[in-house]
């Protein structure tokens, strides 16, 4: 890595635990990771290590037991607007069609009609789902109601972007396919992205830089720079060694 | 002429469905050997589940059969066992009571079921686990339970269907070579369905390749590699990439 990347989210000394069954449990133990300003950095980690709960907080969703975050420099308290998040299971609201999940966002921040409607389009456009601004979720497949999220929280302008295993209910070659798409808008409209996955193949294939959390308690247990251009072909010689490499180092969570 | 049909375990014929006017599966025809280990992958949305459902005689097909041991298959007289992508672990019973569950309803000897039942815990490294009800296990190991359970009848025919698709490679590498192991320990014939090219690659003999709808058989290939296989190796990763290129659509 290069000393010239801005830092644009700094996690500093972050620690998280859940009382269950009048026992405390510690989710995430001690992580401080900073982020680079328009990096695709990819969280992973094996099942239940405390990922999700890691994203939450950067979200302002879970408050952190100790541990301080910054936003270019400067310290967040709780859910910021500059951040943004594309979940797992798609919120997307049944009711309402592509176009207005996709507004929903500007809508309610108070932007006016026509201004909202074109930075909607703008990214149902980018997702390619042009066509279908009037289709309504349960008219969609997986893949492109994930695109329907995608395009929401971008239409919301933020500066980073938190996915929490946006393909993990996605079959295999659908995955590969969003894969490709979510690098292809990335680098149409370059955002910080922190992306969680448990998906060490994903996780080679999208990120520039890996981070891998050890299991629960969440602790950083190594950080790799992923130097392979793009789009990375998932069977070159490299990709596969990198992958083996990072499969080693990870903990079996049967 | 009975001992020239005992060639094949499991013959298809002609396997055709119509939903209305959807034709899913046309004029779909092959063998599997007794024993054999065979994978079938297919685009998305290809009709994959349609024909596993057809195998395991929850749908009827519109033409077409499938045979086992010459005869027209039965599931009161054969056992099709299989295994779907959740979880179907009975949540009321413990892990030892699921893995005799199907046994017990074949009615099979008492003494017969505690022997399988036994080898398959042990097979599966589960002793500590038998007295646990499903809820207590995480997904990886409630599938496992499913896997141990579908082996333990002895299955004519064992089915699965994309068991182990939303596992990271770590788990589904070490899963696989479960499934392997319990397979050339227990002799069973094997239809394996997924999405993902490696793992048809790291587990079969042999590799159905189906069409888009109406799905028919675009090729079979033919994986002689030793076991266990190496990924990395430039065979794998050719017969990988072959195959990938008969249904990429993304």
């Amino acid at each position: 890595m290069s000393m010239d990347k801005k830092i644009k989210l700094k996690l500093e000394n972050i620690s998280h635990s859940f009382v269950v069954n009048n026992e405390v449990q510690d989710a995430v133990s001690d992580v401080s990771i900073d982020v680079y300003d328009n990096e695709f950095l990819v969280i992973l980690g094996p099942g239940r290590c405390g990922k999700s709960v890691l994203l939450n907080i950067i979200g302002g969703l879970e408050k952190p037991i100790s541990g301080n975050l910054y936003l270019d420099g400067e310290k967040l308290q709780g859910s910021d607007k500059r951040i943004s998040m594309v979940f797992q299971k798609l919120a997307l609201m049944p009711w309402k069609t592509v176009m207005g999940n996709v507004e929903f966002g500007p809508q309610l921040a108070g932007v006016d009609k026509e201004t909202r409607r074109k930075t909607a389009q703008k990214y149902i456009d980018l997702v390619g789902l042009t066509g279908f601004e009037k289709a309504y979720p349960n008219q969609l497949s997986g893949g492109m109601k994930q695109r329907v999220g995608i395009a929401r929280a971008y239409a919301n302008n933020p500066e980073i972007l938190l996915m929490d295993e946006p393909f993990g209910q996605l079959d295999a070659q659908t995955r590969y396919a969003m894969e490709e798409e979510i690098q292809r808008i990335w680098q149409t409209e370059k955002r910080t992205i922190i992306f969680v996955t448990n998906n060490i193949e994903e996780a080679v294939y999208l990120g520039d830089r890996i981070i891998l959390l050890s299991e629960c308690p969440a602790t950083v247990k190594q950080i790799y720079d992923v130097n392979l251009p793009r789009p990375r072909d998932t069977i070159h010689p490299e990709f596969l060694r990198i992958r083996k490499e990072v499969s080693e180092n990870t903990d079996l969570a049967l | 002429m009975s001992e020239v049909k005992q060639e094949y375990k499991v013959e298809v014929k002609n396997l055709t469905k119509y939903f209305g006017d959807l034709h899913v599966l046309d004029d779909i025809s092959f063998n599997i050997k007794k024993g054999e280990f065979v994978c079938v992958v297919g685009p998305t949305g290809c009709g994959k589940t349609t024909f596993l459902n057809l195998l395991t005689r929850i749908y009827m097909p519109t033409k077409g059969d499938l045979y086992i041991d010459g005869m027209p298959a039965d599931p009161k007289k054969h056992n099709l066992a299989f295994v779907f992508q959740e979880p179907s672990s009975i949540p009321w019973l413990t892990v030892e009571q699921n893995l005799r569950f199907g046994l017990e309803i074949k009615k099979i000897d008492k003494e017969e079921i505690n022997e399988r039942v036994n080898n398959i815990i042990s097979l599966l490294g589960l002793e500590k686990f038998k007295k646990l009800y499903p809820h207590q296990l995480s997904v990886s190991m409630a599938q496992r339970i499913i896997i141990g359970r579908a082996f333990a009848m002895n299955p004519d025919l064992l089915l699965m269907d994309e068991p182990y698709g939303q596992m990271d490679v770590k788990l589904r590498f070490y899963l696989e070579d479960e499934v392997i192991n319990l397979w050339e320990k227990l002799g069973s014939t094997v239809v394996f369905i997924t999405h993902n090219i490696e793992e048809a690659v790291y587990l079969a003999e042999r590799i159905l390749i189906l069409t888009n709808k109406p799905a028919t058989i675009k090729e079979e290939v033919i994986v002689d590699l030793p076991r266990p296989r190496d990924i990395a190796s430039e065979k794998f990763i050719n017969i990988r990439k072959h195959v990938t290129e008969q249904i990429k659509w993304w």
